[in-house]
């Protein structure tokens, strides 16, 4: 789940078939919108220049990226950077201006009205940042909300909802009003309300940010919690990293509507391709997110090579103890193959903080 | 205007003054020169050709109103529709009607419904109010006059709801629709109420129809705003969770958006139900019945106990009708709270309980006479409209002193003079001062506006009138914003003042116009000062709450650095809320001057004369009619003036 126990190759290569994949998609908001990405002098523009010159704002850039199924993919930014602009575009809440988002090969874009509202009504689910809620419903109709625009029966739509009210650990307030409840126990109504379709996918647009750091943390393990009782596909926006490298398999990065990195955690603080992303994960406590094959130097001549054998994949953290506790240094084998070693020297660089960049 | 751009802020400012003070000053010395030349005077019975013009129109669309398709496919099947809704609602509860000598529901039935519906809307203690308020109106001998006025008030907003809540719907949803609307409801609004009465008789003749349509016009606006206001506040949020589950538009609409704006729609047909119950009482000048039309007739005859009595039985409709829909809005919120299931039971029974009362109630009224006609023949009313008229000629014969002091120190020292220069100088040389003014204070383009207005008064052969009227209104608005400034700054700086103020004035501004004039007659008799004061009264709670909320507005820490900087209450009122409160005050001078206007026709029946005059005689009189309509134009134009150049002015004194 969290991004030390990933075990799939970070590329992407020998993965199973995308749940969700997008390419080349804009969205710009203003007057003659369309021409934007059509005109390679105008998708050269900054967001700034662009602005300057058609008064049309490009909230997603020429964006690209795969979901696999059952991964949670992180999207991440600034504010402004268009996170939920994009998120909103997979399911067409806003329609894209151009480019293409496959769901299972499907292409989303060229779906009708009918078809859109049947992907929305079993295929997708969203919780918002500032939950959405109805206030003129209690807990348990609102949990229900969506069974009961998709027309199923009112006993079935309760034992339904019920069972996600235990699920999201709501029970005893179904029948409370949203207005009564905390913000993180509306999150947690939010949240059920999107697990009663049984979706496919969940898309989290900054489901967390309204709350309070502890009520976050308990909702951000809720969300673990989640994912492994019911294995969905999960797409989160966040601005928050350390919520990013908690809850991501992957990460994307944003910024002004361009994608600038993806990557798991440790990619991302192991080698960050500019300075926007090391600016980010600065102050990411890197022994906690880094590996040891972020560390790991080839065996120089006066290396002893009788020291213990870790995995390359490895968090920093986990392997403190046993590097300073050997005589000899670690040596990093994946399948047998020595790959590099890593001594008490690289170790403290990194838990010191005063790794030089990778 | 360049220059005047690039000067700095500081010198402008006061130049601006000392500018206007010149012009003014100018057209003093010159009206001291020309007094009585070129004045435009026009003797009452007199006509101008377009108001001779009007006339023939009036009878040319009278006498084809029978053959022109236009009429016949539209405007006669509008008047129909209209006319028998209104005539069968009327025959439910207030008139004769089926061969029978009486309403299918009588007293009995109608205060059993009264008090049922507003059980089912509101709660128990409407109810008791509604029951209350209806009884008293049958005591006061009120009882068919009052549901007449509750009749065609009901019809109204039922029409209006029909229209307007879509149409807010619409407006809610849709901003390109919203663009369009927004200035029309506007138009609707700030239009003087009595304005349309008279260009709609031409098409639908005098009577409940055109009554209607009149009051629809008034009172459709609020339900329109507060519904596309409320739909507009639903959270993005809210409406985006729904669509991300796949509900239709309609889904959208009926589960999130509609529920979700109730209360706000509720308020919406609150205020439409208030507007319509003024609108209603005055449409009694075009021949609506009902309680308006009891007081019109008083007033016309002097008889101010029973214009009283009459005008209680508006106010007492007024409370029953603005609680119930007030509390219809509060239960909504109320039930929310209420997690007792004991009262959920109590509830339903009573809804069964009070339902099966009510029906029986009913079918008593439509069968027995005692059930079905009031049983008082209004001695209670009798005795307030006596009471009222004794204290009246005893007000009238032992404070005349006071109250002929005070009122003939106004008018010689303030209507007069202002008056007889607006009157007395050459049409010209008003209309040259008031562009130079426009120039001053709103630039160009607002002294072309002011330009145009002024022909067009020149053209409605009424100059002279308007510019009295003007006069009047003037001095009103100056003692509305004396009002509003004082008891403004008052409630702005004490949140205690403003708690106990702020009930008043909404209720004030609940009541019909109509009502205002009874005391004020009784206390001044019909003349232009009786007319002026119940203009003020009509239009200070506006301005009032305009300048409070303006004073509160200014922020605390602004406050309170002048405070510590050692001002005094009056310095800190003078130099910094007042200032800082700037906007509000042009705006509140603004609105003070739209609500003077709008009560000028209503002052014309106690004797304000010129413009009020020229309506209320146009719909009385048939070869006054073209003179009343050009009145009514007249007003509407003085009112788009003064809009105009007070907007404009605030709008430079924003970018100031
Ligand atoms: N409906 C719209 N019309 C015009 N511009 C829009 C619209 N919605 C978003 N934008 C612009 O697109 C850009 C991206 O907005 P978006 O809301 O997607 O950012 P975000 O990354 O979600 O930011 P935040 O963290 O603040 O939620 C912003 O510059 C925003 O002003
Ligand atoms: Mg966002």
């Amino acid at each position: 789940m969290t991004a030390q126990e990933v075990e799939v190759d970070p590329v992407g290569a020998g993965q199973p078939d995308p749940v969700i994949s997008v390419r080349d998609v804009w969205k710009v908001f203003g007057p003659k919108a369309s021409e934007v990405p059509k005109s390679p002098e105008l998708c050269a523009l900054s967001r700034r220049e662009l602005m300057d010159r058609t008064g049309c704002t490009a909230a997603v850039r020429d964006v690209g990226f795969d979901v696999a199924p059952g991964e949670v993919f992180v999207v991440m930014g600034l504010s402004g950077s268009g996170k939920s602009t994009l998120v909103r575009c997979l399911t067409r809440l806003v329609e894209p201006t151009s480019g293409q988002v496959l769901f299972e090969g499907e292409d989303i874009l060229a779906a009708d009205e009918k078809r859109l509202r049947d992907l929305r009504r079993n295929k997708f689910s969203m919780v918002f940042q500032h939950f959405g809620l109805l206030p003129h419903r209690r807990v348990l109709d609102n949990i229900s909300y969506g069974l009961e625009i998709r027309g199923v029966g009112k006993a079935e739509r309760a034992k339904r909802a019920m069972e996600v009210v235990d699920l999201v650990g709501l029970s005893g307030y179904e029948k409370s009003y949203p207005d009564q409840l905390s913000g993180g126990m509306q999150q947690r109504v939010g949240l059920a309300r999107a697990l009663a379709g049984d979706p496919d996918v969940l898309l989290f647009d900054e489901p967390f940010s309204a709350l309070d750091p502890l009520i976050r943390r308990d909702m951000q393990n809720e969300v673990v919690r989640l994912h492994r009782e019911v294995g969905k596909t999960m797409l989160f926006i966040t601005h928050d990293l350390s919520e990013a490298l908690k809850l991501g398999d992957r990460i994307l990065i944003m910024r002004d509507g361009k994608v600038v990195q993806v990557g798991t955690g440790d990619e991302l603080v192991g080698a960050p391709v500019d300075d926007y992303v090391r600016d980010f994960v600065r102050d990411v406590p890197r022994a906690n997110v880094l590996t040891l094959k972020w560390i790991m130097r080839d065996p120089r001549p006066d290396d002893v090579l009788d020291g213990p054998e870790l995995g390359p994949d490895v968090v920093v953290r986990d392997a403190t103890r046993a590097v300073l506790a050997a005589a000899a240094p670690v040596k990093v084998v994946r399948d047998g193959e020595l790959l590099g070693i890593v001594g008490d020297e690289e170790i403290l660089a990194v838990v010191a903080g005063q790794e030089a960049d990778a | 205007m360049a220059a005047v751009a690039v000067s700095g802020v500081d010198f402008r400012r006061p130049s601006r003054g000392v500018v206007v003070a010149l012009i003014l000053a100018l057209w003093l010395a010159l009206w001291a020169v020309l007094k009585g030349l070129h004045t435009l005077a026009l003797g009452p019975a007199q006509l101008t050709p377009l108001h001779q013009g009007l006339n023939d129109l009036n009878d040319a669309i009278g006498a084809s109103r029978n053959t022109n398709p236009l009429f016949l496919y539209f405007f006669n099947e509008i008047r129909l529709v209209i006319d028998e809704f209104v005539i069968l609602v009327q025959s439910l509860i207030a008139q004769p009607a089926f061969g029978r000598p009486l309403p299918l529901i009588g007293w009995l039935g109608v205060v059993a419904l009264a008090a049922f519906v507003s059980y089912a809307a509101g709660g128990f203690r409407v109810a008791l109010l509604a029951a209350a308020g209806f009884t008293f109106l049958g005591l006061q001998g009120l009882w068919q006059e009052s549901m007449d006025t509750l009749a065609l008030t009901l019809s109204a907003v039922l029409i209006a709801l029909l229209f307007g809540i879509p149409i807010g719907i619409w407006a809610g949803l849709s901003d390109r629709f919203a663009k369009i609307i927004t200035p029309v409801l506007d138009f609707m609004q700030t239009m003087p109420t009595f304005v349309y009465l008279a260009p709609l008789t031409l098409f639908f003749l005098i009577g409940p129809a055109s009554a209607t349509i009149a009051t629809l016009i008034y009172a459709a606006p609020p339900a329109i705003r507060l519904t596309a206001h409320g739909i507009r506040n639903v959270p993005g949020d809210t409406v985006e969770a729904s669509e991300s589950l796949g509900a239709t538009r309609a889904q959208t609409l009926g589960k999130v958006l509609l529920p979700t704006a109730k209360r706000t729609i509720i308020l919406g047909v609150n205020q439409t139900m208030m507007a319509a119950l003024s609108m209603v009482t005055i449409a009694a000048l075009i021949d609506a019945p009902g309680l308006g039309k009891t007081v019109i007739k008083a007033l016309q005859t002097l008889d101010v106990g029973t214009a009283f009595n009459a005008g209680l039985a508006i106010v007492v409709l007024a409370i029953v009708l603005d609680r119930v829909t007030t509390a219809a809005g509060t239960r909504v919120e109320r039930a929310r709270q209420n997690r007792n299931p004991l009262a959920a039971k109590v509830r339903t029974g009573g809804l069964i309980g009070g339902g099966a009362l009510t029906a029986v109630a009913i079918w008593l009224s439509y069968t027995y006479v005692w059930a079905a006609e009031f049983p008082s023949d209004g001695e209670i009313g009798g005795s307030i409209a006596k009471g009222v008229a004794t204290a009246t000629d005893w007000v009238q014969g032992n404070l005349s002193g006071i109250t002929n002091g005070v009122k003939d120190f106004a008018t010689l020292v303030l209507v007069d003079p202002l008056q007889s220069v607006l009157t007395g100088s050459p049409w010209w040389l008003v209309a040259a001062a008031v562009v130079a003014i426009s120039v001053v204070l709103g630039g160009v383009r607002a002294a072309i506006g002011s330009a145009v207005c002024l022909g067009l008064l020149v053209a409605t052969g009424l100059w002279q009138d308007a510019m009295a009227t003007l006069a009047s209104t003037l001095v009103a608005t100056a003692a509305v914003m004396v009002l509003g400034v004082v008891v403004g700054v008052w409630m702005g700086r004490s949140s205690h003042a403003d708690r106990f103020i702020r009930p008043v004035l909404d209720a004030a501004q609940t009541m019909p116009a109509f009502v205002y004039l009874v005391p004020f007659l009784a206390l001044f008799a019909a003349s232009r000062f009786t007319a002026i004061v119940a203009a003020v009264v009509f239009a200070a709670p506006v301005a009032i709450k305009i300048v409070a909320d303006g004073v509160r507005a200014v922020s605390p820490t602004t406050v309170e650095a002048a405070t510590a900087s050692g001002s005094s209450a009056w310095q800190t009122i003078t130099k910094v809320q007042l200032p800082m409160a700037r906007q509000a005050l042009v705006l509140a001078t603004n609105q003070g001057l739209i609500y003077v206007l709008s009560m000028v026709v209503v002052g014309g029946l106690v004797g304000a004369g010129a413009l009020g005059y020229d309506v209320v005689a146009g719909f009385s009189q048939g070869q006054l009619y073209g003179k009343g309509l050009a009145a009514g134009l007249a007003i509407v134009v003085l009112g788009v003036l003064l809009d105009r150049l007070t907007r404009a002015a605030a709008a430079r004194t924003g970018r100031a």
